[in-house]
């Protein structure tokens, strides 16, 4: 399972990764405050300046992960110019580019057990009402494990169809892989148990 | 106790692996994905909160970077951006849909579908809408009016769920823990 920490390696990696994300939580509120469109464009340039610290690979990487933004961006500015305030539409616009890129820096910049680590601390206070971290932390890993064997189970179930069939692929395939699915988790289970259980 | 935790998880991976199929594209470029059908299963399969554990723990794998959501796309930059509502719909929608589901006495399929709508459609709209016109500055009316384009294909989700529902509860009927 990939990840989408960046492999390149810049500064910002070696932050600690609560630290980053109060970082980011408090830049997220600050950007709701401001509503000249100058001051948000220079937002924007200061967390792309960010983004520098790790060469051209990094940026396109970054630039890759907001392409999805685009469609929506495209229709806040027609919206906004249609009703006739194309200021705040760029100012919505701007800022909705502004806080994707700098939470996209964080996730690309902290490893993924780093962020598990962070989050544990957070939930640490709440193991009185009965919530065990270490259960959650077994629920996260066996997640990770079963996305890409899940994958690779419906890619079996569609070549088998095709073995079978001339028939295009449909929804009937689902019924199949859920049950696999399933399966899988009680197969799952009992090994746990016979480990002498999850808790 | 292992086995709920086994069956969270495994809802949780499906539910992934559903949005990241390939699936077909809308114009404007916003791509339909089975990732609420996800959300309906587990709710229809698991019951209320170990539902809303699926999907709480899909949404915050998301969020903490997995490449989850649709498009192989991740990272607390989702909470910023426009689809943010919808996200953060699910653990409730699948809680609502889970706990429709449990107290339906009739026909698994009919009740899986009745629930799917309910829990997988109505809530995470009146989340979802309300979170995009929040984060792009669309008017409510008309977000809603945008995202009702999507509304036939949600329909066609909840049936998915009912078939899938009905199938389960011949072939694994223990496993369909909503009607232990």
């Amino acid at each position: 399972m990939l990840s989408l920490t960046s492999p390149v390696q810049t500064p910002w990696h070696r932050l600690p990764a609560g630290g980053k994300l109060l970082a980011l939580l408090g830049f997220s509120l600050f950007l709701f405050q401001i509503d000249a469109i100058w001051a948000m464009g220079l937002a924007l340039i200061a967390t792309s300046a960010l983004y520098l610290a790790g060469g051209w690979p990094f940026i396109k990487s970054g630039l890759r992960m907001l392409r999805p933004l685009a469609p929506f961006i495209v229709i806040v500015l027609a919206w906004h110019f249609w009703i006739e305030e194309p200021a705040k539409g760029g100012l919505i616009a701007l800022r909705l580019l502004t806080a994707v890129a700098a939470a996209n820096l964080v996730t690309m910049t902290t490893r993924l057990s780093d962020i598990i680590a962070a989050i544990e601390a957070v939930l640490r206070p709440f193991k009185r009402f009965g919530l065990n971290p270490k259960i959650i932390a077994l629920a996260v890993a066996l997640v990770i494990r079963f996305i890409p064997v899940m994958g690779e189970r419906i890619g079996q179930l569609r070549e088998s169809w095709r073995a079978r069939s001339a028939k295009r692929i449909n929804h009937q395939l689902i019924l199949p892989a859920t049950l696999a699915a399933l399966d899988d988790a009680e197969q799952v289970a009992e090994a746990l148990r016979a480990r002498g259980g999850a808790a | 106790m292992e086995r709920n935790l086994a069956f969270v998880a495994v809802f949780t991976a499906l539910i992934a692996v559903l949005t990241l199929m390939p699936a077909v594209a809308m114009p404007f470029g916003v791509p339909i994905t089975l990732q609420t059908f996800g959300i309906m299963l587990a709710g229809v399969v698991l019951g209320p909160w170990l539902g809303a554990l699926s999907a709480l723990l899909y949404v915050a794998l998301g969020l903490i970077g997995l490449p989850i959501f649709s498009g192989g796309n991740g990272g607390l930059g989702a909470l910023m951006g426009p689809t943010a509502g919808f996200l953060l719909s699910y653990p409730l929608a699948a809680l609502v849909t889970g706990a429709i589901m449990q107290n339906l006495k009739g026909a698994v399929g009919l009740s899986a579908f009745v629930s799917s709508v309910l829990g997988g459609i109505l809530v995470v709209y009146a989340i979802g809408v309300p979170g995009l016109s929040l984060n792009t500055g669309m008017a409510f009316d008309k977000a809603l009016v945008a995202m009702a384009v999507f509304i036939p294909g949600d329909l066609l989700k909840a049936a998915l769920a009912a078939f899938v529902a009905q199938g389960l509860a011949k072939a694994r009927p223990t496993a369909l823990l909503s009607r232990q």
